[in-house]
């Protein structure tokens, strides 16, 4: 782990992943309570990719997100308590209460939104990325999106596309070992995602994607290439989610080793542990932080929970702009 | 005034749009210089705009309109060409599930001003992949406008339309449509969406049709007149939103309808504007709606299947004379 980061900027991303892991130990308390319509797919595990990439994009760049999106949302700044009354269908939340949990967005943030149609966000990253060429800005696009999504068609259509206009896309594959309960080496005969890579033309590269300084190395170079007009990069960050795929899924398809395993390799801990190492954090602060950040959550399920619902006839509303 | 083809007319619309914006830029498949695209509606575009707005894509359909989704809602206007409309099927989801929906479940954050352009229509014996007639299927999805140009008037109006909206347009065109000369005005004109046309005036019977079948409607009118039936031909210009008031308005005089579209006829564009008749106007009809309609087979290849299954003068003069 290289440590070449600013005291704030480290504190920022310790933050961060900790403000994702808390908000979905939250959601899941709350569905628990019957709180949370329909279903969720919870991103703790996984927030070492969000924060990694996300620490290197400006307000105005873009991302794209998926069903498992709300660790992304919160790392490229969007409000948790509009997230949360979003996911509660409430009136307050990013969509009205339209979207919930697969769909949110904060366009004022750049969250161009999240799809549940596995693999159908690289090509609207690819837009955004020709729009920007367009628009003239130097702004990047970061599209996030699974293991499963790269055997959609979408996967190889939109990474040939930017590869060819050189688009400022990159392409972050959150490999997380199974598709739903599909597990990746059943599907696929490469070890590597990011091997595909080379198909197009472009640098493929596989990180530890439960080591956020890892995964904000990789994010630097592929913000860097895109920035300066190089093209686009496609990055596989190895990773694991700790819950089920989706509500109560008791993810029985994984084995308990495999599952204690990564479980000993919890991105927080790790970076926390590499934090007090090196002396960047005492354990005073770390605790100061996490007192802080829990007590934003507390705040913005309050939010959520207080907020009302739409009224049902705003059913009709927003079909046509 | 001058006449123009309807190809000349989109091209008209396009050119226009993109001097007046500079965020207007077109993508799909052999559009660019080298072809001009595959019914030449936009040659001599790449050579004025440059390629960048201009964008020859790889064969990539679901990644032409999702780059088109990702473009509009990040501050421009995409027109993208589907080379044929069969082949919207690839880029379903990128449609139906994106485009369409985004504005609305994101709870109104973005507008998506985007348009699909794509020809549409039987009748050139290129067989069950680039002939059928789906207006119907497009028709059917909340959140896109769907429209129907049968005249170059119309094309050049509803492009301009579709292209400053700010809502995702399927915009349906049709092969035997694009050599078709008309009259379109030197200066600077809209088409409305939601507001039909009544190509042709009448007292005994309605017919509403859309697309080429228009042109067959007023041949087939022609015909009747001289025997003595009065036709009314209206053209809803757009599907979505349609014109429901000009449609009744018209029933009501007549007490007749005859509905005449290209695509199949179960649950198509005929089975929609049969029912909101009957659901809204029923007490005015003196006979049973009829409805001229693709027989719901795919298109056949030999010339003689061909013509069989695709609505005609004959078969829009047989319903006429059935309720008339």
């Amino acid at each position: 782990m290289q440590l070449n980061l600013s005291k704030e900027k480290l504190i920022e991303m310790y933050k961060k992943m900790f403000e994702i892991r808390c908000f979905e130990e939250k959601v899941f308390e709350l569905y628990a309570q019957n709180l949370v319509p329909g279903t969720i797919h919870l991103y703790a595990g996984e927030e070492a990719v969000a924060v990694g990439v996300c620490s290197n994009l400006r307000k105005d760049d873009y991302i794209t997100s998926t069903h498992r999106g709300h660790g992304h949302c919160i790392a490229k700044g969007a409000e948790p308590k509009r997230i949360m009354a979003e996911i509660l269908g409430k009136k307050t939340g990013y969509c009205k209460g339209k979207g919930g949990s697969m769909h949110i967005a904060d366009f004022n943030v750049g969250m161009l939104g999240a799809t549940a149609v596995v693999g159908a966000g690289l090509p609207i990253a690819v837009g955004a990325g020709v729009s920007i060429r367009l628009r003239g800005t130097a702004n990047v696009v970061a599209c996030f999106f699974g293991d499963g999504a790269s055997n959609q068609g979408t996967f190889h259509e939109a990474i040939n596309m930017a590869a060819i206009w050189k688009l400022p896309v990159i392409f972050v594959c959150e490999n997380n070992v199974y598709a739903m309960g599909t597990r990746h080496s059943t599907v696929m005969l490469v070890e590597n995602i990011a091997d595909r890579a080379i198909a197009y033309g472009i640098p493929g590269v596989a990180v530890d994607g439960n080591n956020v300084l890892t995964v904000y190395e990789a994010a630097q170079k592929a913000v860097e290439r895109a920035r300066k007009g190089e093209g686009p990069t496609l990055i596989e960050c190895k990773t694991y989610r700790h819950k089920g795929h989706s509500r109560i899924d008791p993810a029985k398809y994984r084995p308990k080793e495999e599952v204690e395993e990564w479980l000993s390799k919890d991105p927080i801990k790790r970076f926390k542990q590499k934090l007090l190492q090196t002396k960047v954090l005492l354990e005073a602060e770390i605790q100061q932080i996490e007192e802080r950040v829990s007590a934003e959550i507390e705040e913005a399920v309050k939010f959520a929970i207080e907020s009302p619902h739409p009224s049902p006839e705003e059913a009709l509303e927003d079909v046509y702009a | 005034m001058r006449k123009v083809t309807y190809k000349e007319a989109l091209r008209e619309a396009l050119r226009e749009e993109m001097s007046r914006d500079p965020t207007v830029f077109l993508l799909g498949e052999d559009i660019g210089r080298y072809w001009g695209g595959a019914f030449k509606v936009t040659k001599g575009l790449a050579e004025e705009f440059g390629d960048e707005r201009v964008r020859d894509t790889p064969i990539s359909e679901s990644a032409i309109i999702g780059a088109a989704v990702g473009a509009a809602i990040t501050g421009t206007r995409p027109v993208a060409e589907i080379m044929f409309g069969d082949l919207t099927a690839l880029a379903m989801d990128q449609i139906a599930n994106q485009a369409a929906k985004i504005h609305y479940m994101f709870g109104g954050q973005v507008e998506v001003p985007l348009v699909i352009r794509t020809p549409f229509g039987a009748g050139v014996n290129i067989a069950a992949h680039h002939s059928q007639s789906l207006e119907g299927w497009f028709m059917h999805v909340p959140g896109l406008y769907v429209a129907v140009p049968s005249t170059p008037y119309d094309a050049k109006g509803l492009l301009k339309t579709a292209i400053r909206g700010s809502n995702p347009v399927f915009f349906c065109e049709h092969k035997l449509l694009y050599p078709m000369e008309g009259e379109v005005p030197e200066d600077e004109y809209i088409v409305p969406f939601g507001v039909a046309d009544v190509k042709r005036k009448g007292s005994d019977v309605t017919i509403v049709a859309t697309l080429y079948m228009v042109h067959q409607a007023l041949n087939a009118a022609k015909e009747l007149e001289a025997e003595g039936i009065s036709v009314e031909v209206v053209d809803p210009r757009t599907l979505a939103p349609l014109d429901k008031h000009t449609i009744i308005g018209s029933v009501k005089k007549t007490g007749r309808l005859v509905v005449v579209s290209e695509d199949c006829k179960t649950a198509g564009v005929s089975a929609e504007i049969a029912a909101v008749v009957a659901e809204e106007a029923i007490d005015y009809l003196d006979a049973p709606v009829k409805r001229v309609a693709e027989p719901d087979t795919p298109i056949p290849f030999s010339p003689p299947l061909e013509q069989y299954v695709i609505p005609n003068e004959k078969s829009i003069i047989k319903a006429v004379k059935e309720i008339a």
